[in-house]
């Protein structure tokens, strides 16, 4: 399975959700604002600064630190 | 007692502009996620009976994570509404429901309002309501609460879920086997008297490792019960950190149930307004300096309407009035401490502050039309870096925003972040970022000094405040708040065409609170100042002798070192503490009593250079926040010791600010 942190992902790239190694809470928020595993992510942006990734539709910025601890499986 | 509905859903869905629509309040509206952050009542009529709804801040789920979000949690666990009301945003309908499927779990009477369906239908999502509705068992209602659009059917659904008992055991969410078996062992253990929820919801919660609902819990049940209780949940809920993830997994497999034969969205690939505004917006390198170009056009957009187009409007107004003030106490022979009072107090000292009201109206209109366009966030978004480098996140840019207008919001809005550090600094340093009600001081300076370089001028003081917030930043995160950096994580809402109703609403938020204050602790102050002024009987009123010179002149060598040591002074910025407008006030009255008729600017000439003028504007622009501010500190930090550091850590601040202007400027050879 190929896994990369989601600041890996250039943009445009599509994946899905596998994992997230951040801290308990915040792990926890991006579970519940729909980052869940299988997740469906389309990076939008990312350069400089946060991360912004599409989400069914909506834009959500997570800063690289976060962005790092997301893994994202880009197998279709 | 009349029936209570209670307003949920996720941030930025539309809840306010509902509670608006149906109650005919005035409440804050804005195009990002956490405008709200308390609770708020009101009522509304349909057909003979009177609800109250309740307007709450936004949450993604109920298990909360910031202050915001505990007062949305707490009154919906209080178990006082009768019926709630789910806001959904239909273009983002899975996360959402999300949200929804807690409140099923936990018993509430729900009727969901399916909000946004006029942006759904232009993103050609489709949406089978009635399939929807079936699905999760609650009435769904589309509305487009911005056009009124959906609310009497919306309130016949929520009024007809009244008299019904909950719908108690319907929701029976499946979370795979192995979850299932542990919470129908833990429900056996918490199904107690008293406790108001269904006991699978309680149990779900439990594993979810929510402290709230435990201590409820803890709290109910007997002694006996409760270590029957904890050796069970010690053994359910043991090794499996990843629990509460795999209930949210089961539950958005449940939303993903429930929407996958009702909403349809087309493939993406197009390409949207928002996504090419945001190229721009956020690129970066252009983001951080289009901010400021953004900042500064406001600014001269302000000067060129509001000064320049209708800046003479009320000042020939409150002329006008005071004319025919003096010429009707004058006729009536009313007394002369009276027609004095009349024309220094009321006109030159709170008249004074209402001519500034054109140029404000201007400012909060277009601060109003960035707020609801959706920029507010890419403004966060784009600071983030340079927030990082003092120890913040982007995040705690939204409350000093928020601060343009007024501190008391502004320390607020600092409920929504997470972390304890962040909240506690954005506190702090709100009050560096330049209120509405400062703006009087500046213009009255500007008129005297710099009247060329208006917007320049103010651009700077406000660049100035957010340099010095800045700084503070950088300075409490390193000593009195340590710790971590916390993570950016924040949703871009799309643009969206500001509508009218909400820049008129929020710029008359503004508005008003300056009339308001205008008509009251301006006045007290005033007339305070202008008894005190003319006392002990027989001095010259306005005098250095009078008990206010002597006040004044008592503290004003302090602020020898910033150039401007004369008393007037110094009694201006005091009384400025009660409200910021209360500075020029203090001006106007003292500089009209000394000279007849004598304008308020030609007076500023006088009793100041340019170099003075610009070290007392910086002492204003950071000094000891007003008491209204200090009182909101107090009361969102828990602590008064925190409403008397900031009084004194500002007021420290200003007055250094002020002397390095002063005597940098003097080496430079400009005073
Ligand atoms: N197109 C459209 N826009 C809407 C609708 N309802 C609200 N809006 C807009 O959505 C934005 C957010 O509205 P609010 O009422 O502040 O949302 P809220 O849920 O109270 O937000 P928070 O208090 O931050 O949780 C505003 O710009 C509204 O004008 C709607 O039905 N259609
Ligand atoms: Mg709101």
């Amino acid at each position: 399975m190929a896994c990369l942190p989601l600041t890996s992902l250039e943009t445009g790239m599509h994946g899905r959700v596998a994992r997230i190694a951040a801290g308990h809470s915040a792990t926890r928020r991006l579970y519940e604002m729909g980052f869940n595993t299988g997740a469906d992510v389309v990076v939008v942006k990312n350069d400089r600064g946060p991360v912004i990734v599409g989400l069914r539709g909506h834009k959500v910025a997570l800063g690289r630190g976060l962005a790092e601890k997301m893994l994202i499986n880009t197998e279709q | 007692m009349s029936k209570i509905i209670a307003l949920v859903g996720n941030p930025n869905c539309g809840k306010t502009t509902l509670f608006n629509a149906l109650t005919g309040a005035n409440h804050h509206v804005g195009n990002w996620p956490g405008v709200t952050v308390e609770r708020k009542e009101g009522q509304f009529r349909h057909g003979n009976e009177v609800l109250t709804i309740v307007d709450l801040p936004g949450i993604y789920s109920l298990g909360a994570f910031s202050e915001d979000e505990m007062v949305a949690r707490d009154f919906i666990l209080s178990g006082e509404p009768d019926v709630v009301i789910n806001v959904v945003d239909a273009t983002n309908i899975e996360r959402n429901l999300y949200l929804t499927t807690q409140l099923l779990e936990m018993g509430a009477k729900v009727v969901v309002a399916l909000n946004m369906v006029d942006e759904a239908n232009s993103r050609k999502i489709s949406l089978n309501t009635g399939a929807l509705s079936r699905r999760l068992g609650v009435p769904v209602v589309p509305t487009v609460a911005s056009k009124r659009k959906g609310l009497e059917e919306l309130a016949e659904a929520a009024v007809s879920l009244m008299g019904l008992a909950p719908k108690r055991s319907r929701y029976h969410l499946s979370y795979g086997e192995s979850i299932d078996a542990k919470v129908a062992e833990l429900e056996k253990v918490v199904h107690v008297e008293g406790l108001v929820y269904p006991p699978r919801w309680v149990a779900v919660k439990l594993l979810e490792g929510d402290e709230h609902v435990l201590r409820m819990v803890e709290g109910s049940l007997s002694s006996q019960e409760l270590e029957n209780f904890r050796r069970v949940y010690e053994e359910v809920a043991a090794h499996s950190s990843d629990l509460p993830l795999e209930i949210v997994d089961g539950r958005y497999r449940f939303v993903h149930a429930v929407t996958s034969s009702a909403v349809r969205r087309p493939s993406e690939g197009v390409l949207t307004l928002t996504d090419r505004l945001d190229r721009v917006l956020t690129h970066r390198y252009w983001g951080l300096p289009l901010f400021a170009l953004i900042m500064f056009a406001v600014f001269q957009l302000t000067f060129a309407l509001g000064q320049d187009l209708l800046g003479g409007l009320v000042a020939g107004g409150v002329e006008f009035v005071g004319e025919a003030l003096d010429g009707l106490l004058l006729r009536v022979s009313a007394p002369d401490w009276l027609r004095s009072y009349a024309a220094e107090g009321l006109i030159g000292g709170v008249g004074v502050v209402l001519e500034f009201i054109p140029l404000i109206v201007i400012l909060y209109m277009l601060m109003g039309l960035l707020e609801d366009s959706g920029y507010m966030a890419r403004a966060a978004y784009v600071m983030d870096n340079t927030m990082r480098a003092v120890g913040l996140q982007g995040k705690t840019f939204i409350p000093l925003i928020v601060g343009f207008g007024c501190n008391v919001p502004g320390v607020m809005a600092a409920r929504t972040l997470e972390n304890k550090k962040d909240r506690m600094i954005a506190i702090l340093i709100n009050p560096f970022m330049s209120c509405g009600a400062k703006i009087p001081i500046y213009l009255a300076f500007i008129a005297a000094f710099f009247p060329e370089q208006g917007a320049l001028v103010m651009f700077s003081l406000y660049v100035l405040g957010i340099l010095v917030a800045l700084l503070m930043g950088k300075v409490l995160s390193s000593t009195l708040f340590k710790g971590d950096v916390s993570h950016f994580l924040l949703e871009l809402p799309p643009y969206r065409t500001p509508t009218l109703r909400n820049v008129l609403r929020n710029m008359w938020d503004n508005v008003s609170g300056f009339l308001a204050r205008a008509g009251t602790v301006i006045f007290v102050v005033v007339s305070l100042l202008w008894v005190l002024s003319a006392l002990p009987a027989g001095v010259e009123p306005y005098g250095p002798e009078s008990i206010l010179g002597r006040i004044g002149s008592l503290i004003a060598p302090i602020f020898a070192p910033a150039g401007f040591g004369n008393w007037q002074a110094a009694v201006g910025l005091f009384s400025g503490i009660a409200a910021k407008e209360a500075v020029v006030a203090t001006l106007g009255m003292v500089y009209a009593g000394v000279e007849e008729g004598i304008e308020l600017v030609s007076a500023l000439q006088g009793a100041f250079t340019p170099l003075t003028a610009l070290s007392f504007l910086v002492m204003t622009l950071l000094y000891t926040p007003c008491v209204a501010t200090l009182a909101t500190i107090r009361k969102e930090t828990g602590s008064a010791k925190w409403a008397v550091f900031s009084a004194f850590y500002s007021f420290a601040i200003g007055w250094v600010g002020a002397v390095l202007v002063f005597q940098v400027g003097r080496i430079l050879g400009l005073g």
